[in-house]
């Protein structure tokens, strides 16, 4: 039956108010994530030591971030049914009802072929194959494995985030040193203390939906334990960082005053219990939440400064 | 029910018709500024020898 045969009922038995508009497929793609993936890989692209052609470089982008999205999309197919539990994301396209569980998996495979296939056509196939990996890791390893069968879900599919600088390195040069590394270390020690302090303050999100996150499995107070080592260890890493090729020292600054304020605020952390969150709804952790925002956002910024400002001759440590 | 008229379905899925259209004629662009900025390049040189012959 085609279109044209419906009859008024019929159309009006259809016609849903929530029907998917162009945005609700764009809302699969996750694009608040997609937003730090085009910015990490945008800094990994720069900051490698090899000149891009200006469109080559925003082609390269436009394909990791379509990566990144399209693995969002698989990510919400298959999370559908935790997603419904979850405050945080029963607002999701599917969830709501306006977007099927077969579209998102239909998009999300199509976008993923498309951007693997165009970003190795556009750069080379190192990096092609690189994004390919990435969106399996994030979807296959985190998502339909680690997500719901360990407390350290977060830890290891924190990797998945932290790829794109690698890719936007790879695609400029066509191979791999110690720098695009470092830079994954980055994003990958940041995420668990960035996504614990989300679990203190979203506190049944995860217990609702079963998700085996530290605080459910361990305690809250655990949790808080490990923000801290985990903030320890990621300050001696965003330090040491300073004086590698990527580092110089507008980023030693920031290093050295953003982590100062990561640690506070991951003692600060770990000191509270919960009588003491819940008397002011969480703030501390609220605070460390948003902060973790500034810190990557600033960190990926100076690595960025100091690649722009090489060939002036004031980036880097010359 | 003429061909002419607009079935209440392409109003109601208009926007995302609009979408689909502007995403693909992006990709067009992206697809032929990629192709210019190739054969511009040096990737599609002839080699010397090949040149010579």
């Amino acid at each position: 039956m085609s279109d044209a045969s419906f009859n008024a009922s019929t159309v009006a038995a259809h016609a849903r108010a929530d029907e998917a508009s162009f945005g609700d497929y764009f809302a699969l793609l996750k694009p608040r994530v997609m937003s730090l993936v085009v910015f990490t890989a945008l800094v990994g692209l720069l900051a490698a030591p090899v000149p891009v052609h200006p469109f080559v470089g925003f082609c390269a982008i436009l394909f990791i971030a379509i990566g990144g999205g399209a693995s969002g999309a698989l990510n919400m197919w298959w999370d559908a049914d935790i997603d419904k539990v979850m405050k945080r994301t029963k607002g999701r396209p599917i969830p709501s009802g306006k977007v099927e569980e077969g579209e998102a998996l239909a998009l999300g495979l199509a976008l993923s072929g498309l951007s693997v296939i165009m970003l190795g056509l556009a750069t080379n196939w190192f990096a092609g194959a690189f994004l390919a990996f990435t969106i399996f890791f994030y979807v296959v390893v985190y998502t339909m494995w680690l997500k719901r069968s360990t407390p350290q879900n977060i830890v290891i599919g924190g990797a998945a985030g932290a790829f794109p600088p690698v890719i936007g390195w790879v695609a400029a040069t066509g191979s791999m040193t110690l720098e695009p590394w470092l830079m994954f270390a980055l994003t990958f020690m940041w995420t668990p203390p960035h996504f614990w302090a989300l679990a203190l303050f979203m506190r049944s999100d995860y217990d609702d939906a079963g998700v085996p996150m530290l605080t459910v499995t361990h305690g809250r107070r655990a949790t808080r334990w490990h923000i801290l080592v985990y903030t320890a260890l990621l300050a001696l890493l965003a330090v040491g960082t300073a004086f590698s090729d990527i580092g110089g020292p507008i980023y030693l600054v920031v290093a050295l005053v953003m982590n100062a304020l990561f640690l506070r605020g991951a003692w600060q952390i770990s000191r509270r219990n919960e009588e003491g969150s819940e008397a002011d709804n969480f703030k501390v952790e609220r605070n460390f939440f948003k902060l973790s925002l500034l810190y990557l956002f600033l960190h990926f910024g100076a690595i960025l400064a100091e690649a722009l400002l090489k060939p002036y001759g004031f980036g880097g440590w010359l | 029910m003429s061909l002419r008229k607009n079935h209440e379905l392409h109003q109601r899925r208009f926007s995302r018709n609009l979408g689909v259209g502007l995403t693909l004629v992006a990709f067009i662009v992206i697809i032929f500024g990629l192709t210019i900025v190739k054969v511009s390049g040096t990737d599609f040189n002839m080699a010397p020898q090949e040149v010579q012959n």
